[in-house]
């Protein structure tokens, strides 16, 4: 128990002078998973068939690649930034909020990379 | 961890019944939350039936009514009853809004009278509101200047720059909005909230106020601003329609705009 003012509670520990970013990244990756889901959706209408072969040749072409690993990448890290704030909306034992937060950067890490991997392999061997 | 009931003497028991007199004709119920901190009860809802043809339109006049004439332990706040000071600001019919501007025809059914959602209740409908006023005190709520105002007059301001202040100015911190706010629900210790947020937009597009960095520097914050989800609950329910999910989109805009 600690006897502060109810305006000192409120200062807490002052203004992080952050958050726009945050703010602004989830924008931007908004838009790119907008435009990137939109080509997927597309090419995925094109897609002649959805066999094994079918797949390996769709990924191997080099723009599809390219895009493919923008996409992993853009829905990594926006829902990376979502996930974070519903941790910390609802998470307030701060041991639990802090694991959770470094295991979801972890997890969001591992996806991207093992995604991207996996296309690259695949656009490479071929 | 993770609490999905409220603590056992937090739960709302059913209270007492006060039935209007024989010969009633136009009879309303309302249910009212009650708790009295004095006693180690239980809060509960207590209903009370009102005859209308011998009560005012308004929430706030049954409320009055129940005070005067059925049961004076009844405890609520209230000043205007013209919905200017924001006093009877509590949750009727699952909605935040002033007891005085609601109108008791408005609600079909009972009447559902609770204290504003998630505050500390001091006593039947009186919300603790001392973190909501340290929270508005938090964001300086008056003029901040360098230039010293002119000798001879007050400091101008054109027709269009008090246009900007008009609609922010114009809120009574009835609270309404904060407590409507499910970010504010989980995070009132360090988010804002709608009604902080919408004073101190009110100063940040203030022309005479030559601060707005500062104000910025104060705002940029992943919890005191960023805690805002856009969820407009706040623009819905505030009872002097405002918008404060409008000035929080602005000032985010403003914290984008000195980046870029």
């Amino acid at each position: 128990m600690s006897i502060k003012t109810p305006l000192g509670r409120v200062l807490g520990l002052g203004s992080a002078k952050d958050g726009t970013d945050h703010w602004w990244s989830q924008r931007v990756t908004a838009v790119s998973n907008l435009l990137l889901g939109l080509w997927f959706a597309f090419a995925m209408i094109q897609m002649p068939g959805f066999e094994y072969l079918d797949v390996m040749r769709f990924l191997a072409a080099p723009w599809n690649g390219v895009l493919m690993s923008l996409l992993c990448a853009s829905l990594a890290y926006h829902s990376y930034l979502g996930v974070q704030v519903v941790l910390e909306d609802y998470v307030h034992t701060p041991a639990v909020k802090v694991t959770a937060l470094m295991a979801s950067r972890f997890a969001h890490l591992v996806i991207a990379f093992a995604s991207i991997y996996a296309i690259l392999r695949i656009g490479l061997d071929s | 961890m993770a609490e999905f009931r409220l603590p056992p003497n937090s739960r709302i028991k059913k209270g007492k019944h006060f039935a209007a007199a024989n010969g009633s004709s136009n009879v309303k119920q309302f249910a009212v939350y009650r708790y009295d901190p004095d006693s180690k009860d239980n809060p509960r809802v207590d209903t009370y039936e009102i005859d209308m043809d011998s009560c005012g339109p308004m929430v706030l006049d049954a409320l009055i009514k129940i005070k005067n004439e059925i049961d004076p332990t009844l405890t609520f706040r209230r000043s205007c009853r013209e919905g200017i000071c924001g006093s009877c600001a509590m949750n009727i019919d699952g909605g935040n809004t002033l007891a005085c501007l609601k109108s008791v025809d408005e609600v079909r059914g009972d009447v559902k009278i609770y204290p504003l959602p998630h505050m500390p209740v001091v006593k039947d409908l009186v919300p603790d509101l001392t973190n909501f006023y340290a929270q508005y005190a938090s964001i300086k709520p008056w003029l901040q200047t360098r230039t010293p105002p002119p000798p001879d007059r007050e400091r101008l301001q054109s027709k269009a720059d008090q246009e900007l202040i008009d609609e922010p100015s114009a809120c009574i911190l009835c609270a309404c909005c904060s407590t409507s706010c499910p970010s504010y629900w989980w995070n009132s210790d360090r988010y804002l909230g709608p009604a902080a947020l919408l004073a101190s937009y009110r100063w940040l597009v203030d022309s005479r106020d030559e601060a707005t960095g500062e104000r910025l520097d104060d705002l940029e914050d992943p919890f005191r601003l960023y805690r805002c989800h856009t969820i407009m609950n706040c623009t819905q329910t505030c009872p002097k329609g405002l918008n404060p999910a409008k000035a929080i989109a602005e000032t985010k805009k403003m914290m984008a705009e000195r980046r870029h």
